[in-house]
Parts: structure tokens; sequence; C-alpha cells
């Protein structure tokens, strides 16, 4: 994610800015108007809440992995501060409508367990190793970023074969899936939020902003398109399970053999696999995703033009290793960034919570391992 | 080398899926869902990363 989106930046300075500029709102109109007919007026919709966050992710510079970094290094509160915010107002509206419609709405709820802390303190480490989390790694890829671009293929082949094996994993010891519910859940929930806050202002650095115009607005806005997702699909803000579910989309197509997967040969999974990805909501919210953070990236004046960095062997070796566990780690983890830690939050599940706390302890191995991957640019 | 190429590649990416997606299955309106979950009267069926198979 690079630079925001500025009032000065003047169309008219570049020739044919204004032309581009108009194009890519016209193709991204046209293409959620082409997935509304010919799919479906909820896909449809879904596509544009999933360009939207890639709009607002790229275009506000709010994200995951980064303010984690910036909490860690520099004691920079105000990315974090922005996600429990976000996390905050989603959860005043969610919580109150899934307790009014349990048959319509689900929240993203899911057990604690050993495989489940694991995966989160791993997919802790490799968010800081790629800098990128799971919609992290959607937006710096539609933006141009290499690493991500390369993790990216390795992501979905990790989380399809994490949710592959994902029955044994469980099977290792969970807890039944525990839930803050209704208005004593939404209290617990904020209140917590609250105690997390007032953690991260303890230890945040003297002198910095503690939370930025920009992060707070970000936060506003990430909140009403988690908020529209719920709405529209009857399901959190999810990211993982696409990216999953297309790699095992391939190794189908490709001739192999799902019915020894559990998780891949059950009814929901096997009718999802024969149906088109335009009718699968994480995959179209990470399609636009990708879509919106390119449309920021082309609408920017020079974005694109800026050279590529250059990173040594090991660092693609890494990179490709950490896509891969990033992955599988996040299905074992029953989410990411987006599925365990904000919507599961969000949605009362406590499990969101034991996330954020195995994988913020991740990142701090994450953070040290990543110069020593040779993941800091050298030119 | 630029930016360009690398998100463009990302952009080939998406849409070489899509394409690949298409050609082995093919979405029909006709048996979308309502727009809304919300007021819609249906259960939620949607694949999600938090969910267990059964």
């Amino acid at each position: 994610m690079s630079q925001a989106i500025t009032a000065g930046d003047r169309i008219d300075d570049v020739p044919g800015m204004g032309l581009r500029r108009s194009g890519l709102i016209l193709v991204g109109l046209v293409l959620v108007a082409l997935v509304g007919l010919f799919a479906g007026a909820r896909y449809g919709m879904l596509l544009l809440v999933g360009l939207g966050f890639g709009i607002a992710l790229e275009g506000l510079r709010f994200g995951f992995a980064g303010p984690w970094r910036a909490m860690i290094t520099r004691r920079e509160p105000s990315g974090v501060l922005a996600q429990l915010l976000s996390i905050a107002l989603v959860s005043i509206v969610a919580i109150p409508l899934l307790a009014s419609n349990p048959g319509e709405l689900v929240g993203a709820q899911a057990p604690i367990g050993f495989a489940m802390v694991g995966g989160a303190f791993v997919f802790g480490i490799c968010m800081q190793i790629v800098l990128g989390c799971g919609s992290g790694t959607l937006v710096n890829a539609g933006s141009g970023n290499p690493v991500s671009l390369l993790a990216l293929p390795f992501f979905a082949l990790g989380s399809f074969a994490g949710a592959y094996h994902l029955i044994w994993w469980t099977d290792l010891g969970s807890l039944p899936v525990l839930t803050l519910q209704g208005t004593g859940g939404l209290v617990a929930t904020l209140a917590l939020l609250a105690v997390a806050a007032a953690i991260i202002l303890w230890r945040a650095a003297p002198g910095v902003p503690r939370l930025n115009r920009r992060h707070a607005i970000a936060a506003v806005v990430i909140a009403a398109l988690a908020l529209g997702n719920l709405v529209i699909a009857g399901q959190p803000w999810g990211v993982v399970y696409g990216l999953g579910l297309w790699a095992a989309k391939a190794y189908s197509a490709m001739g192999g053999d799902l019915a020894a997967s559990a998780f891949w040969s059950a009814p929901g999974s096997a009718e999802r696999l024969s149906s088109s990805i335009l009718t699968d909501y994480t995959s179209l919210t990470d399609i636009g995703i990708i879509a919106g953070a390119f449309g920021v990236a082309a609408w920017r004046r020079g974005a694109l033009a800026a050279a590529l960095p250059g990173y040594p062997a090991r660092a693609w070796i890494a990179t490709i290793i950490a896509g891969f566990l990033l992955g599988y780690s996040s299905r074992l983890a029953f989410g990411c960034n987006v599925g365990a830690f904000f919507s599961g939050i969000s949605t009362g599940s406590l499990h969101g919570w034991v996330w954020f706390v195995a994988a913020f302890a991740g990142a701090f191995f994450g953070i040290r391992l990543r110069p020593l991957l040779g993941l800091e640019a050298r030119s | 080398m630029t930016r360009a190429f690398t998100a463009s590649l990302a952009l080939v990416f998406v849409a070489g899926l899509i394409g690949f997606d298409l050609a082995n299955a093919r979405p029909n309106p006709y048996k979308a869902p309502p727009a809304f979950a919300l007021g819609s009267g249906a259960v939620p069926t949607g694949g999600f990363c938090g969910a267990l198979p059964n």
C-alpha cells in the first residue's frame, strides 16, 4: 500500500489522466453490472463491496500487518487503534443483528483449540515476513507489490491444503464454539476492545499521534463495508475461504480426487466446487479487493511507474514458504486477520480474541525474521 | 521493470481465474438468491473460513 489519494491530485496535471480515471470508474461499474446481470444482484453487490474494500484499504493506506509492525517497532498506535475502532463500530450493529435474525445471518464463530492457537501464531509470523495479511496480500498484489503477487498463489494453495487437513488438526483438541451474544455480549465485546485500546495507548510512545484522521476515516469506511457484506451475504467479511476454493477448483480440474478430504467432500464444499466462483461470496470480495487496489494504483499519478525493488533469492524462497504457511495456518486458525480477528471479534466469537493474542505474539518473531530473510528492499 | 508490470500480472491472474472458472461452471441468474440476506428468510449457505464442514 503506497501513498494516499490527496485532494491536491489535479487530473489536468498529466495528459490523459482524466480519461484514464473516468475509464477506471466505468470499467468497475460495468463489471459490477455484468456480474449482477449474469450471476445475480447479490453477487454484483458483493463485488461492489469488494471493490470498496480494495479502494479503501489501498487508497487510505489502511491494513493490519503494517500497523502491527508500527506498534511493535515504533510504538505508533494509530493503525491498531483504528482496527479496534472499526471492529467496535461493526459489533455495535452486527451483534444485535445476529441476535434478532439468527435464521438469516451467521457470525464468524469458530472453536478455540490447539491448532487454532498455533495457526494464528504462525500466521502472525508470516504476515510480518511478507508484510501482508489476508486482505493485505490481495491489496498489495493488486497494486503491484511483487512479494505479495508471488505469495498470493501459494497462499491459495496453503488455504486449500489447510482445509484439506482441517479435521485432523481440530481433532487434536478443541473447545465448543464460545460466543458473546445479545446485549450482554455486545457490552462485553466493547469492554474488551476498550481494554485492548487502553493497553495499546499505555504502550504507545509519547508524542506520536494516537489516532490520525486518515486511519479514523478508514475505520468508519471499512466498518460500513463490513456491515454491507454481512447484510448482503448473510455472513461476515472473509478472505481465506475463497482463496482455498480457487486452488481446490484447479486441483479438481486437473483430475485431483477430493473424496479423501472431509472438508472438501462435504456437501456444502462439493456444491461450491461445482458452482461458479462468481457465486462465492469470499471469492467475489477477494476479486474486488485486488481490482479495487489496482484501480487506486492506476488512479494515482506515478504509482505504477515506480521501479520494482530488488531482493536476494532467499527472499523469494521465503515469500513462497511464508505465502503457503499464511494460507495453511489461517485455515487451522479459522480465519486470518479478517475472518478471525476482524469478523470474529465483531460478531462475538471468542476465537477472534484468542487469534488476536496469538497472532500478535507471532508478529514479534516475524518482524525479527524479515530482515534476516532479505525482505527489506535493497533498492 | 515497474509496478505496472506486476499490477498487470495480478489482473491477468484474476481474469484467467474467472475465465478458467466460467469454462467449467456458469452462474445462473434465475437461481440467484435474493439481493439481501437480511430479510430474505433464507438460511445462509456461503463458504466461510471459520466454518467446519459439518
